[in-house]
């Protein structure tokens, strides 16, 4: 066995026993796998969409969209274009991820701190709430939240007051509410698609955010906890200086991967009959048969939100780490 | 005068301090309150008649009427096979500990097997010939599971090594007799659904989605710029995009990608987009493992004369991937529920099922109980599966086993 080293010694190796050349060949193999088969997904691509008169271009997104949008925050009505549609369903997406983020941030971290409560019942429910959620399609629960709670909300004085906010089947009031002919009103209104799916999205990511905030708690030294308690701090004010600062390095990265899977799932807004962006896109499918320009929309779209949750996410990062001299 | 230790312990858990004690208060009324409630609804105020009437539909869609016998013939295969297993896993020694045929865990799970068994068909109130049957099913399968408890130590060794061979051969199997073919009346996709749908298309990416996404992996830390610049490419495109974009993507693009007439069917465009969406995931799951094996392993293995494969073989990713194991069976149950997503691409799963259901004018309104059901079908399946994944984990944790040996040598 002895032999291959002798022979090395000699002589050049052979070219296939090339320890350089190898790699380059394999890769050049590769390279040509891949370029051919993109030559002809694309080849064939081409010549079909050339068939069905559907080359890429854009210039139907300047015809006029003939749908409207239940719900936008940019005004918006049937005869304007396309691209109005998309952008209204685009800043609909924005809306409720904003909103999402927020609210999942909030309950996560409430859900995170309380598996680490001197109360027994309180961190086993926030266990629990953590496995039912997690082990529960987000999709099934998006329709059970709009079909089977927001949709069988009353209407009119049975609907759920509470001081400054109403919650009835035509949508959640916010603010100075009264209730006029028998139809609240209120200073701020979401329709009912729009908190289904904001609820259902904040429950499902704050469960994933409580088991990050838990983990990013869980890696702060205990001499901390005690550290601080024997320095007098209360149990709030020891999680609020001491424990969760040290933990913020911790939990952002993971954070982060939530809050993007988050903007992603609002995709799912079609569920909940919310018009979000993809809801747009599905519709104007539909209606002119640009299934290329379409896709490439919205894969744009999607990844331009969460480069910028991600860059967000990294300035945020580089702020709470802990500075060391 | 001194408490019994239970009523210490429930008064430092509950109510060590006033706060304590108004928050423990709170719950307990809201949770005695919720349980009520959902108690008075499920008996009731609920009809569960729309489950019942429609079981057939959920567990297998239209699949037609004389080929079910394919199907029944399947899940007996599948409790067989399932029992013989689990059997023989229980008789044979382990590196841990010796072997042990009834553990405690064991019985319990074989007596919630044989209650299950005889409760649900009750409660979904099938038709006596068909409650046989699944009464038939279980005997059988706990059957088998004694059966090769008592044998399994006398099988042969090079026998032994074949049988984990028996699983990928029923998967094909089972394949052949749910498609047709091979003198069987083909069944088209088109009529697959419910829970069979969803089963299949999981199973489906789940296998694949796994040798994908290890090769992924590897190209995404190897040394060649090509190959780690195409992974890297890969994995970002796909984990930047939701999953319905490109289930919409498969469904309206890959007949114009491939040329006229080849594209496959839709149940199997969605099969492949599932499979190719989670292996950019599990792709990083891996990675997450073969960042944990230190490099002295690969380079302590090439020393030794093994050629690059070789190593990566049967040195580095066996232990990469035990690291990986819990996240890689996280993105597996990620999979089984994001199979729901097909309802909206119009295929008939578990939930585009219960769409269909509950359009009907008979169980119009009917979506708490449909839902609920669901969601507990799911819950089931999906912490089946977590708990599976930690039991793996447990036992290819080297650490613990020698951890155990040692506490066995000293007992």
């Amino acid at each position: 066995m002895g032999s291959p080293i002798q022979a090395q010694a000699g002589a050049a190796p052979p070219w296939w026993r090339n320890r350089r050349l190898i790699p380059w060949l394999v890769q050049v193999g590769v390279g040509l796998v891949v370029l051919v088969l993109v030559a002809f997904l694309v080849g064939n691509l081409v010549r079909n969409l050339t068939a069905a008169g559907l080359l890429l271009s854009w210039s139907w997104i300047h015809n006029p969209s003939g749908f409207d949008i239940a719900e936008t925050l940019l005004p918006f009505n049937a005869a304007l274009p396309y691209w109005r549609a998309l952008l209204a369903g685009l800043v609909n997406t924005v809306r409720v991820v904003i909103a999402g983020l927020v609210g999942a941030t909030a309950l996560g971290t409430l859900m995170g701190t309380a598996s680490f409560s001197s109360n027994g019942l309180l961190r086993r429910l926030a266990r629990i709430y953590v496995e039912v959620i997690r082990n529960i399609p987000l999709l099934l629960q998006l329709v059970f939240w709009y079909f089977v709670v927001f949709l069988q909300l009353p209407n009119g004085t049975a609907a759920l007051q509470l001081p400054g906010v109403v919650l009835a089947k035509s949508g959640l009031y916010l603010g100075h509410t009264a209730l006029v002919n028998g139809v609240w009103q209120g200073s701020l209104r979401f329709t009912v698609e729009f908190t289904a799916l904001l609820t259902g999205l904040v429950v499902y990511t704050g469960a994933f955010i409580a088991e990050v905030v838990r983990g990013g708690i869980a890696a702060v030294p205990q001499g901390q906890w005690e550290a601080a308690r024997s320095l007098g701090f209360s149990p709030l004010q020891t999680l609020q200086r001491i424990v969760l600062p040290q933990s913020l390095p911790v939990i952002l990265p993971g954070l982060n991967s939530q809050y993007i899977s988050l903007a992603k799932n609002s995709s799912l807004a079609v569920a909940c009959g919310y018009t979000d962006l993809y809801s747009v896109a599905e519709t104007t499918l539909n209606q002119t048969g640009r299934a290329v320009e379409v896709v490439l929309i919205l894969l744009g779209a999607y990844l331009v939100i969460d480069l910028l949750i991600s860059a967000l996410m990294n300035g945020l990062n580089q702020l709470v780490q802990i500075k060391e001299r | 005068m001194p408490m019994p230790s239970s009523l210490q312990r429930l008064r430092r858990e509950l109510f060590a301090t006033p706060l304590d004690s108004l928050i423990s208060v709170l719950l307990m009324g809201g949770l005695t309150a919720a349980a009520a409630g959902l108690l008075h609804w499920a008996l009731a105020q609920a009809q569960w008649l729309v489950i019942q009437a429609n079981s057939t539909l959920f567990a297998i869609g239209r699949y037609p009427l004389d080929q079910q016998w394919r199907l029944w013939l399947l899940t007996t295969l599948l409790a067989a096979a399932t029992g013989i297993t689990w059997g023989l896993l229980r008789a044979w020694p382990r590196p841990d500990r010796p072997a042990r045929l009834w553990p405690r865990n064991d019985v319990l799970a074989s007596g919630l097997l044989a209650l299950l068994a005889l409760l649900l068909p009750a409660a979904l109130a099938l038709t006596p010939p068909l409650q046989l049957r699944w009464w038939g099913i279980t005997a059988l399968m706990l059957l088998a599971r004694w059966g090769a408890g008592c044998w399994g130590p006398r099988v042969p060794g090079p026998i032994r090594r074949l049988l984990p061979l028996a699983w990928p051969v029923l998967y094909l199997l089972g394949m052949v007799l749910i498609n047709g073919g091979l003198g069987l009346m083909p069944v088209p996709p088109s009529q697959w659904g419910g829970l069979l749908l969803t089963l299949i298309e999981s199973s489906f990416a789940i296998l694949l989605c796994f040798p994908l996404g290890i090769l992924l992996a590897l190209g995404r830390r190897s040394d060649l710029p090509l190959l780690r610049w195409g992974s890297v490419l890969y994995i970002e495109f796909i984990r930047g995009a939701p999953l319905i974009t490109l289930l919409f993507l498969g469904q309206n693009i890959l007949g114009f990608l491939l040329p006229g007439g080849v594209a496959p069917e839709r149940v199997w465009r969605a099969a492949w987009v599932l499979t190719v969406f989670a292996a950019a995931y599990v792709a990083e799951a891996v990675r997450s493992g073969l960042a944990a094996v230190p490099r002295g392993q690969l380079e302590a293995a090439r020393s030794l004369g093994l050629p690059v494969h070789q190593a990566l073989i049967h040195v580095v990713l066996p232990q990469a991937l035990r690291v990986a194991l819990p996240a890689t069976v996280g993105q597996f149950i990620t999979l089984l529920q994001d199979t729901t997503l097909l309802s909206l691409i119009g295929l008939l799963d578990l939930l585009g099922t219960a769409r269909t259901v509950m359009a009907n004018p008979a169980f119009l309104g009917k979506n708490a109980e449909v839902y609920l059901v669901l969601a507990v079908l799911f819950w089931c399946c999906c912490a089946a599966l977590g708990l599976g994944s930690r039991a793996l984990e447990l036992r290819l944790n080297p650490n613990a086993n020698v951890r155990s040996t040692l506490a066995n040598a000293k007992a």
